[in-house]
């Protein structure tokens, strides 16, 4: 019996060891550019550089509050780290159309997909929106935050310095 | 007896050393990862007549639901606990109990996907077939059986499945066969392919097979819908338009006529930087389409038939009046206007003023009876009647003043037909005009302290509405926030209540952990195109969630 559970314990020690070690890479889900062309999570890529992964939706008031401050920062981080900023929207057949004039009548200069039935939220266990994930340069999550306040961005731009100075990010 | 037991440590330990180099050398070759997400609300519930808040026997409820999903890569395999001890208020009370409503597995590479069991899928614009889940909402028509898509050479994806649909944690009794096609014709003409114009087209097809046991009626057993979608783009401009018909279906919600279906579907944009614009056209006409032909309600809908109105978010035009679409017959049309004054005038200011310019009105369609009655009605097809279901009409204006503040200003005029859009009589059309003022403050780069006033000012129904919200967040883990919804304008002063609310959250990266206690009002609360009854509550409510 002690032995049984000894074995199962060095078994899960094993198993969380390994899950530190390892990070989730993006999951292989069809998208939709602005366009309405057909593609996939793979094609979301930056060179080796970071990536911030943001799900959003034009109904979602503090989504469009992260978005809308991150855009003030974009090409001042861009410049500093070369992180590229991709905004997936998980509005529905209701809004889709709504996305593309949305997000050039903000001004905001990010690339955008449309996660048409939720697919890519679903394989990445997204709650709720507002959720966003850093990815690093070979395109694996190490670190995710839901919802936003005031203030998030810089939280979330600190990481992005360290990731690009190869510094671990985990807390 | 210790050497027994040195012994056995001994041996388990050899053990152990072989079993974690045989699990780590595993490891490297093969490595799985195990992820998922977690989510847990209860509430305890006081009974307060004065707000209409029913006695629960149970005092606590709960809704409960874990993904474990398993990926190794292109093999995926997971399955979905869900647990209602006792359902939620406001919720359908068919979740009983708990279970593992969906399981599947699926394998994926560069052109295929195969899926066994539970899966979600929309054809098009979902117009046709839409399975999808919204949690919040209580909402989830997975699909049980086989799927299969295919990515073809030069721009050609085609997708099929058959399959039982999920009402609650049964199947409901109609099979659905259904296939769907798209080409993107810029890569399958080689001499289209550097166009600056894009095309795609598509179709699909769908059939039900439910079996004729109605002692009455000669039901169709099998009924279909086809249907076919464009999408043209170029450079800012898209145009996008669905039309699908479907064969006669005498069903619960149609009220047993024969008449066939139609829906089409219109949509044009222009979006450059700065600037977006977008139109579109709506027509339903008996396009409700259910694996059950005697479901009513939410719940065994193939087709997803949202409504064509802004989805707002804040919480007087969200929730009071909210536009649901009806699907025996309506017919409605939004324009939608965003730009942005540019910085450096005098009306953009330092940093630009966006604004957004909505309307959107639906009514229903002209209907003359039938020659024969088994059809119900007649309708022309572009044929609109003088009823009113729904208008919206609003401005919103979001201004940036300097590093610290910002402002939201919203007006709305409305018009709600309550009758038709609940189903009830007597009720009549509800005229209002409402306001919305959000104002931001940021005390310091993590502390920011938020306000909204909001007014729904109306002589029918309920009477006026007043709303306040104060809300303070502290950069990355904590909001608190007090709010106020009180129903001055009620024509029986008794009712004039305030609903008191003050919740607490906590963030920790992928965590998060909500209470809140007060007063609930009633109200329609939607997601997409559902909407979800809730009674008025008084008490206390916990959420958690996570995601790993």
């Amino acid at each position: 019996m002690i032995r049984s559970l000894l074995v199962l314990f060095v078994l899960l020690l094993s198993l969380s060891n390994t899950k530190a070690q390892q990070n989730r890479t993006l999951p292989q889900v069809n998208l939709r550019s602005l366009e309405g062309k057909l593609l996939s999570s793979d094609q979301i890529a930056n060179d080796g550089k970071p990536i911030i992964l943001s799900f959003w939706a034009t109904w979602c008031k503090p989504c469009i509050t992260e978005l809308t401050n991150m855009a003030e920062h974009y090409s001042h981080w861009q410049e500093e780290t070369g992180v590229k900023i991709v905004a997936i929207s998980i509005d529905d057949a209701r809004n889709q159309a709504r996305v593309a004039p949305f997000v050039l009548g903000k001004g905001w200069d990010y690339e955008v997909y449309i996660d048409v039935n939720a697919d890519l939220k679903r394989a990445l266990n997204v709650n709720l929106v507002p959720h966003t994930f850093l990815l690093n340069g070979n395109r694996e999550i190490v670190w995710q935050h839901n919802s936003y306040a005031e203030g998030d961005e810089f939280n979330l731009f600190e990481r992005v310095k360290k990731l690009s100075a190869g510094v671990p990010v985990n807390e | 007896m210790l050497r027994l037991l040195y012994f056995h440590l001994r041996f388990s330990g050899s053990l152990i050393i072989l079993l974690q180099s045989v699990i780590v050398s595993a490891q490297i070759n093969l490595p799985g990862e195990i992820h998922g997400n977690f989510q847990v609300e209860a509430q305890y519930y006081q009974k307060d007549s004065s707000i209409g808040a029913p006695l629960v026997k149970e005092k606590i409820l709960s809704n409960g639901f874990m993904n474990l999903w398993y990926t190794k890569g292109d093999f995926t395999a997971g399955i979905r606990y869900e647990n209602y001890l006792n359902v939620m208020q406001g919720f359908d009370s068919r979740y009983k109990g708990s279970g593992i409503p969906f399981k599947f597995a699926s394998y994926k590479n560069d052109r295929l996907e195969a899926t066994v069991g539970n899966f979600y899928e929309q054809f098009g614009s979902g117009i046709m077939l839409r399975s999808y889940e919204e949690r919040g909402l209580g909402y989830d028509n997975a699909f049980e059986g086989v799927r299969v898509a295919y990515h073809l050479p030069k721009g050609i994806y085609i997708k099929g499945l058959i399959a039982k649909q999920r009402t609650f944690f049964t199947l409901s009794p109609g099979i659905v066969r259904a296939a769907d096609i798209e080409i993107n014709l810029n890569e399958l003409i080689p001499a289209w392919d550097s166009s600056l114009t894009r095309i795609s087209i598509g179709g699909s097809g769908i059939s039900r097979f439910q079996a004729d046991e109605d002692p009455v009626y000669k039901l169709p057993e099998n009924v279909a819908t086809g249907g076919g979608r464009i999408h043209i783009n170029r450079k800012g401009l898209s145009f996008f338009a669905e039309y699908a018909f479907k064969s006669n279906d005498p069903s619960a919600v149609n009220k047993m006529i024969y008449r066939p279906g139609q829906a089409l579907t219109i949509t044009g944009t222009y979006a450059s930087k700065g600037f977006g614009l977008l139109l579109a056209v709506k027509r339903l006409d008996n396009f409700d389409f259910r694996s059950d032909r005697t479901a009513t309600g939410i719940g065994a809908n193939i087709n997803y038939l949202p409504a064509l109105t802004r989805q707002h978010t804040y919480n007087l035009p969200a929730t009071i009046y909210p536009y649901a679409t009806q699907p025996n017959g309506e017919m409605g049309f939004q324009a939608e206007l965003n730009f942005i004054i540019p910085k450096g005038s005098k009306a953009g200011g330092k940093y630009g003023t966006e604004i957004t310019l909505n309307y959107s009105g639906t009514n229903g369609i002209k209907k003359t009876p039938a020659a024969n009655d088994t059809f119900g009605y007649e309708s022309p097809f572009f044929g609109i009647s003088n009823e009113t279901y729904f208008r919206d009409l609003h401005i919103e204006i979001h201004r940036k003043f300097n590093r610290n503040i910002k402002a939201t200003l919203m007006y709305l005029y409305w018009v709600y037909n309550k009758d038709v859009v609940q189903g009830l009589k007597g009720y009549g059309t509800i005229y209002a005009n409402m306001f919305v003022g959000d104002v931001s403050y940021k005390l310091n780069q993590k502390h920011n302290l938020r306000m909204e006033l909001q007014g729904l000012l109306t002589e029918q129904d309920l009477g006026s509405w007043a709303m306040a919200l104060l809300e303070y967040t502290y950069s990355p883990n904590w909001f608190v926030a007090l709010i106020d919804q009180y129903n001055y304008g009620n024509n029986n002063a008794a009712q004039r209540i305030h609903y008191l609310n003050a919740s607490a959250g906590y963030t920790l990266k992928e965590n998060r952990i909500m209470l809140s206690y007060g007063k609930q009002r009633a109200g329609i609360f939607c997601v997409g195109g559902v909407c979800r009854n809730v009674p008025a509550s008084n008490g206390l409510y916990l959420s958690v969630l996570s995601s790993f």
